[in-house]
């Protein structure tokens, strides 16, 4: 083996060799993948604010569980559909429109969990929640989050062709007698779980970005959803890796840089996927014009 | 005598203050099609609606293919093709998922296709003739060919009730002449089919009977009646060219 290779191989190992840095990069991985998996869904639905919102709004939810001793997982699952009951009353019942209905309510739920944790003790704690604290996750914690995950993937992969009926079109799904109600609800479960598993990784504030993110580069990347949903967890889980390891070599906030990986990735193909890219539509709409002005001539 | 295809009978809807349907009664045969005619917000969106059972009526009942509307639907008997600015053309779909989301009723836990599905979604993108175009995205169809694709989903689902909301918007006129087609065929082999339009002119060729609407049907009769310019009239104060004012 070559020595520009051997030093290749050390550089992925090394970190490795610390305890915390394998249940950082696990941690990361299944929420990378959670998320990027619900984001495929969110992105089409219109829900990224909405995404954003509950993530937010589960922090009073999960500090309130830790308090109580009751699962994280219960009190973001209460919080999140109390969050979208809220914005909904708002919005059908003043004059105040759906986006400052979604900005009011999330953060004073967001404030509250604030509050919540200034007067709960261990506070070192809960600030992990509104940051993440990959390098800080322990075995138990792990294990909560593989465990909400998989719940999390199970249920959207076995009902996945019932979600994306919902995304594209509620009213067929009513006329064929599903509850597109019901999915509505069971979706924004998940997210709210969905919510509990990356918050440990990147934290609250930095959550919609994996729910958003992934979803809307695959987007770009594909007119199958089948693919989508291939393409986004592989560009995510790829962003996760690269992102915490840039973060252990530059000694930067690995919840940041991994989300920054991810918003990397998504202007690359943003600007350069071939089909529905910046440079691709550009270059297509030239070869276009021309093809006439050869015809033409 | 079959149950007829659409039973609305005296039908009152109210959205908060506006009343949206006042008294409608509307009722369609089996192997008849339906001309729905009235002006924007005169209550076609939510008949049918009201016939889908998306709204509860605050007066009136509703039967749909002899049942309750929950009934027709569960049966899959009721089909929607919706109007074009309801649909997301970018959504990562081909004609053929679309189609296929017509068999979704009949499907388990998870809806994996069987062969019997993938032969019925065949058949219907045949019939239709969009068949060549199945694995296209959904919205790299003309405006013809994307309502046509919707009308084979209610195919593929077996669809006894059509409701189609203004399929002429934005369809040339060879697309409309085919669409009409299909739409007879339909009818013929036992459909009963609304379909709401403001625009007229395909109407006679299409229609067997019309209902002028204007929050209640004011006027249900054979198509060429119900076009006269004075009953048009009624419904559209003015338009008595015969082309009703969008």
């Amino acid at each position: 083996m070559s020595a520009l290779a051997t030093t290749a191989v050390d550089l992925l190992v090394d970190p490795l060799a610390y305890d915390f840095m394998v249940r950082a990069l696990l941690t990361t991985l299944v929420a990378s993948v959670v998320c990027a998996v619900l984001s495929c869904w969110l992105v089409l639905i219109g829900w990224s604010l909405m995404g954003d919102a509950v993530a937010h709004a589960v922090l009073p939810g999960v500090v309130l569980a830790y308090v109580v001793g009751a699962p994280f997982a219960l009190g973001a699952v209460v919080f999140g559909f109390l969050a979208v009951g809220l914005i909904g009353v708002v919005r059908d019942t003043s004059r105040v429109k759906e986006d400052a209905a979604i900005g009011i309510v999330f953060t004073t739920l967001f404030a509250l969990g604030l509050v919540l944790i200034s007067v709960t003790p261990s506070q070192t704690d809960l600030n992990h929640i509104i940051f993440g604290n990959l390098l800080g996750v322990s075995w138990p914690e792990l294990t909560q989050v593989m465990v909400l995950g998989a719940v999390v993937l199970a249920v959207l992969l076995i009902k996945s062709r019932d979600f994306t009926l919902y995304a594209f079109d509620r009213t067929h799904a009513h006329a064929i007698g599903l509850r597109p109600r019901l999915l509505g609800a069971v979706l924004l479960g998940l997210l709210a779980l969905t919510a509990v598993v990356a918050l440990q990784a990147v934290g609250v504030v930095l959550v919609v970005a994996m729910l958003i993110i992934p979803g809307a580069t695959a987007y770009l990347l594909t007119d199958r959803f089948g693919r989508m949903l291939v393409l986004a967890p592989v560009i995510s889980a790829s962003c996760a890796v690269i992102g915490l390891y840039a973060s252990y070599y530059l000694d930067t906030a690995p919840g940041g840089t991994v989300v920054l990986a991810q918003g990397a990735a998504f202007a690359l193909v943003y600007l350069a996927s071939p089909r529905h890219g910046l440079l691709g539509t550009r270059w297509a709409a030239r070869r276009r014009r021309l093809r006439r002005e050869r015809a033409a001539a | 005598m079959a149950a007829p295809a659409v039973d609305v009978r005296e039908v009152t809807v109210r959205y908060g203050e506006v009343l949206a349907l006042d008294g409608a009664s509307l009722r369609v045969e089996p192997g008849r099609v339906c001309g729905l005619i009235g002006m924007n917000g005169s209550g076609k969106s939510t008949l049918f609606k009201t016939i889908m059972g998306l709204v509860t009526p605050e007066h009136g009942t509703v039967a749909v293919d002899g049942g309750s509307s929950a009934r027709a639907r569960r049966a899959g008997a009721v089909a929607y093709v919706p109007q074009s600015e309801e649909v997301d053309w970018s959504f990562p779909l081909t004609v053929r998922d679309v189609v296929m989301m017509g068999r979704y009723g009949h499907l388990g836990l998870t809806r994996r296709p069987r062969r019997a599905d993938h032969e019925a979604v065949d058949a219907a993108l045949e019939r239709v003739g969009v068949a060549p175009l199945a694995s296209r995205q959904i919205g790299r169809l003309s405006g013809g060919q994307r309502k046509r694709a919707f009308v084979a989903r209610g195919i593929a689902q077996g669809a006894r009730v059509l409701l189609l909301d203004e399929p002429f918007a934005g369809v040339d006129r060879d697309s409309e002449a085919t669409m009409v087609r299909l739409l007879r065929e339909l009818a013929a082999e036992g459909a009963g089919i609304v379909v709401s339009t403001h625009d007229l002119h395909a109407l006679p060729e299409l229609a067997d009977e019309a209902a002028l609407l204007m929050r209640r049907v004011l006027l249900h009769g054979p198509t060429a009646q119900v076009l006269r310019p004075e009953n048009l009239a009624m419904a559209f104060g003015l338009g008595l060219d015969g082309r009703a004012e969008p």
